[in-house]
C-alpha cells in the first residue's frame, strides 16, 4: 500500500496537480482511518486532502480508477442477448449501479480489443461504441415526442450515454495499464485540466465548460479592478475607532481614524479580436466583456477584424449571451475585407472613440496583435493607453510565437503590458495579479 | 471527542437530520473529524454548504458558532474587541480604573474566539469566506492552525477542544494556497437526478415520489441549457413546496410554465428556457 501510496501521488505531481509534501503526508493519515477495502471512500479521501481545485478532479479520478482498480465484482454475468437490448435497458435506467459498469466492461472485453500493429493487439473505446453505437439508440428511448418530455428524455439519455462512454473508457485504460504497465497510459491518458487548455485549441465541448469559468471570473476582475482604486484613498473620519483609540491616552484623540473610502466602482473599456484565428478566444472574451457588464458602472465593449464597432448595445442587461453574440456576428460593421488589420483598427477608433477614453477608465485589449504584414500604428496605440487610468492587452499566443510570422505582439508590448493570456488558469493569474 | 465513527455513520446520521450526503460528503466530514482539520466545502450558491455545517451540529448534538463573512469584515468583528463604551463610563465612574478595564468584563467576544473558548463541542461555521478580504484569510490561518490566540491584555488562550470547523466559499475568488492547503476540500455541485430526488423528498414531506423525480429531472434540463444563474437545489426544493401548496400533482408543461420563476430569478434565463423547453 505504502509503495501504491508513493506511485499514486508521483502521478498526481507528474500530471500537473500541485500537491505539497505536507498534503502528501495528510493523505496518508487518512487512509489509517478508514476501512481501504471500501474504494469509493479511498477515492474520496485521496480527493479531500490532495484535490483542492474543482478543474483537477476529472485527471485525478482517471489517474486513481488506473492505481486502484475496481475490481471486477463476482463471476462475468452472461450478456448472450443481443447487447444493444441490453444497453437501452440500462440507458434508462440509473447509471450509478454495478451493474452499469459491468456492462461496459463486459462490452470492452467482448469488442474493444482490436490489433494495433502487426502482431500486437490493443485495447480501444471506437470499436465499443461501434459495435453499440448509442446515439441510434435514442430515438426509440425517447418514447413521448415533443414539448418538454422529450427535452427531459433527451437530456437522461445524454447523460447516460456520457457516462457508459467514461465507463468504457477506463476499462479500457485499465487494461492497457494491466497489459503494458500503468507508467504509459498515464502520460497519454490524462489532458490538462480545463483551466490550463489553449483557449485556441479548444473544442466545442470544452468552450461550453470554458464558459462556466467566465462568471466567477469576471466578478473576480471586478473585484480587483476596484480595489486598486481604494488602496490609498482615505475617507471619512471613523467616529468609533477614533474614541476607542483615544482610551489609550486618557481620553485625548491623538490619533484620528478615517473609514476606508467606499469601493467606487471602475470603469471599464474592452477592445477585442473578433476574428476567425481567434474565434475560441474571442468567443471566451466576449462572454467575458458581457459578465463584466453586470460588474462596473459603466463598460463600453467593441470588436474588431479590420475596422472596429461598438458592440456595448448587443450585451444589453438582461439580453441572452448567445443570442447576442450570434446577432452580433451578423449585424455589427466590424468586417470590411475580412483580414485583421490592427493598425487600420487603431486609427479608426482613434477616430470614433478616443472619448471612450478617460483618466478613470482601464482598457483592456485582447487579441493575437496578427495584422496581415500591414502597418501597425504603434503610436496610436501608445496614445490611446495614455488616456487611461490601466491599459491591458491579453494575448491567447504562446510567447515563444510572438513575432513569427505576422505578428507585431512585442511592437505593442513596447507601449502596453502585454500578458500572454492562452488559457484560463493564466487569464486567473493575470487577474490576480493587477491588483 | 470523536465526532464520527466512519464515513457511512457520518453519512446515517446526517441523514438523520436531513441532509444527504454521497461518498465524498460523507468520506470528507468523517476526515475532517478525526483529522482534525477544517473542511473548505466550495460551491455554487444553494448546494447545500452552510447547511452542511448545520447537520452536523445537528447530528452531532454540537453547539453552532457562525462567523458570516463579508467585505470590510474585521479582527474586531471576526475575533474580539473591547467594549469600549463600558470601559469610558468606568474610566468616569472610578479614576483609577485603568486596571481593570481591560479583563473580562470588558471583552466583546466575537465568533473566533467564542469557538475557541467554548466548553461544549462547536461546530465552527466560517460562511462564505470568499466575501472577506484577503487580509482576514492571515487571521483564519493563525487561528485554525493551533486554535489559539493571544490578548495581550489577558495572556493566551488555547481551545480545551478543537471545534469542528467548517469554511464555505462560492469561488467568487480563489482563496489562499495556504489556507488551502491547511484545510480538507469538499466541491460540492448539483447533484445527480437521483440524488436531488431524494433530497426533495427529505425536505418536502408529503410530496410524491413520481413528483420529486419530474421535479429533478426538469431541474438537470435546465441546467443543461448554461443560463445566466442556473437553479440551485434550495430553489429546487422551494419548487417542490410551491407545488405542493398548489396542489399540483404533476409537472407538465403548463405548470413549469406558470411557476418558472421560482426556479429562474433572470427574465433572460426565463426566456431562454421557455425557448428552448418550447413552452408557452
Ligand atoms: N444534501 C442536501 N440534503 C438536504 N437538503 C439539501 C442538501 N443540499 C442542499 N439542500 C437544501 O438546499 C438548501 C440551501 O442550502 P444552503 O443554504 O446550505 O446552500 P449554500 O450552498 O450555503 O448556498 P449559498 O452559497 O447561497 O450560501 C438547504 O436549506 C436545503 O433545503
Ligand atoms: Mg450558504
Amino acid at each position: 500500500m505504502i509503495d501504491r501510496h508513493i506511485g499514486f501521488v508521483h502521478a498526481l505531481r507528474e500530471s500537473g496537480l500541485p500537491v505539497s509534501l505536507a498534503e502528501g503526508l495528510d493523505a496518508a493519515d487518512a487512509l489509517r482511518h478508514l476501512d481501504l477495502s471500501v474504494r469509493e471512500n479511498l477515492r474520496e479521501a485521496y480527493a479531500a486532502t490532495l484535490v483542492k481545485r474543482p478543474q483537477h478532479r476529472e485527471g485525478f479520478d482517471v489517474l486513481f480508477d488506473l492505481w486502484f482498480p475496481a475490481t471486477t465484482q463476482g463471476p462475468p454475468k452472461h450478456h448472450d442477448g443481443d447487447p444493444r437490448e441490453e444497453l437501452a435497458e440500462l440507458l434508462r435506467g440509473d447509471p450509478n449501479t454495478p451493474e452499469f459498469r459491468a456492462f461496459a466492461q463486459a462490452m470492452v472485453e467482448r469488442f474493444g480489443q482490436v490489433q494495433a500493429g502487426p502482431g500486437r493487439q490493443s485495447w480501444f473505446s471506437y470499436p465499443v461504441m461501434r459495435a453499440l453505437s448509442p446515439q441510434t439508440l435514442i430515438a426509440r428511448l425517447l418514447g413521448e415526442r415533443g414539448g418538454l418530455p422529450e427535452k427531459i428524455a433527451r437530456q437522461r439519455i445524454a447523460t447516460n450515454i456520457a457516462a457508459f462512454e467514461a465507463e468504457v473508457a477506463t476499462d479500457v485504460r485499465r487494461r492497457i495499464a494491466e497489459e503494458q504497465g500503468r507508467e504509459r497510459i498515464t502520460r497519454s491518458a490524462v489532458k490538462p485540466p480545463i483551466d490550463r487548455r489553449d483557449f485556441l485549441r479548444v473544442t466545442k465541448a470544452e468552450l461550453a465548460e470554458l464558459r462556466r469559468e467566465v462568471h466567477p471570473l469576471a466578478r473576480r476582475l471586478a473585484t480587483r479592478l476596484s480595489m486598486k482604486h481604494r488602496k490609498g484613498d482615505r475617507g471619512r473620519l471613523d467616529f468609533r475607532r477614533t474614541v476607542r483609540a483615544s482610551l489609550q491616552s486618557g481620553g485625548v484623540p491623538l490619533t484620528t481614524h478615517l473609514r476606508p473610502k467606499r469601493p467606487h466602482k471602475p470603469e471599464l473599456v474592452v477592445i477585442t479580436d473578433a476574428s476567425d484565428s481567434v474565434a475560441s478566444f474571442a468567443q471566451f472574451t466576449l462572454l467575458l466583456t458581457f459578465a463584466l457588464r453586470e460588474q462596473f458602472t459603466k463598460v463600453r465593449a467593441f470588436a474588431f477584424v479590420d475596422t472596429v464597432d461598438e458592440i456595448t448595445g448587443y450585451f444589453a442587461p438582461g439580453a441572452d449571451v448567445l443570442d447576442a453574440i450570434t446577432r452580433m456576428t451578423g449585424e455589427a460593421d466590424i468586417t470590411r475585407f475580412g483580414r485583421t488589420d490592427y493598425g487600420q483598427v487603431l486609427t479608426r477608433f482613434e477616430e470614433r472613440y478616443a472619448s471612450a477614453l478617460t483618466p478613470k477608465t482601464s482598457l483592456l485589449i485582447l487579441g493575437d496583435a496578427r495584422s496581415n504584414y500591414q502597418p501597425p500604428n504603434t503610436e496610436t496605440l501608445k496614445r490611446l493607453t495614455e488616456k487611461t487610468r490601466h491599459a491591458y492587452w491579453l494575448n491567447p499566443e504562446p510567447r515563444n510565437q510572438w513575432d513569427t510570422g505576422d505578428s507585431v505582439a512585442s511592437g505593442y508590448a513596447a507601449v502596453i503590458p502585454m500578458h500572454e493570456c492562452r488559457n484560463v488558469h493564466q487569464l486567473a493569474t493575470f487577474i490576480e495579479e493587477i491588483a | 471527542m470523536t465526532w464520527f465513527a466512519s464515513p457511512s455513520e457520518a453519512a446515517t446520521r446526517l441523514g438523520q437530520t436531513g441532509y444527504l450526503s454521497d461518498d465524498s460528503i460523507a468520506t470528507s466530514v468523517f476526515l475532517a473529524g478525526v483529522l482534525e482539520k477544517p473542511l473548505l466545502a466550495e460551491g455554487p450558491a444553494g448546494v447545500g454548504k452552510t447547511q452542511l455545517a448545520k447537520a452536523i451540529a445537528e447530528a452531532t448534538g454540537a453547539d453552532l458558532i457562525r462567523l458570516q463573512c463579508y467585505e470590510g469584515l474585521d479582527e474586531a468583528r471576526a475575533l474580539y474587541e473591547w467594549n469600549y463604551k463600558k470601559q469610558l463610563l468606568r474610566i468616569q465612574a472610578e479614576d483609577d480604573a485603568w486596571d481593570d478595564i481591560f479583563s473580562e468584563e470588558f471583552l466583546l467576544e466575537r465568533p473566533l474566539l467564542k469557538a475557541i473558548r467554548a466548553e461544549r463541542p462547536t461546530v465552527l461555521l466560517i460562511d462564505e469566506t470568499d466575501k472577506a478580504d484577503v487580509e482576514v484569510e492571515g487571521l483564519l490561518l493563525e487561528i485554525l492552525s493551533d486554535f489559539q490566540i493571544t490578548i495581550p491584555e489577558l495572556g493566551t488562550i488555547t481551545a480545551g477542544r478543537k471545534p469542528f470547523v467548517v469554511l464555505t466559499s462560492n469561488a467568487t475568488r480563489e482563496l489562499s494556497e495556504a489556507l488551502k492547503r491547511r484545510c480538507l476540500y469538499l466541491h460540492l455541485d448539483y447533484p445527480t437526478p437521483e440524488r436531488e430526488r431524494d433530497i426533495v423528498r427529505a425536505q418536502v414531506p408529503g410530496i410524491a415520489e413520481t413528483l420529486a423525480e419530474q421535479l429533478a429531472r426538469t431541474a438537470a434540463t435546465l441546467r443543461a441549457l448554461e443560463l445566466k444563474k442556473s437553479p440551485s437545489i434550495a430553489e429546487t426544493v422551494d419548487w417542490a413546496h410551491t407545488l405542493l401548496a398548489l396542489g399540483r400533482e404533476i409537472l407538465d408543461e403548463q405548470t413549469v410554465a406558470e411557476t418558472l420563476g421560482v426556479v429562474l430569478k433572470h427574465r433572460s434565463d426565463q426566456q431562454r428556457a421557455a425557448k428552448e423547453l418550447g413552452l408557452r
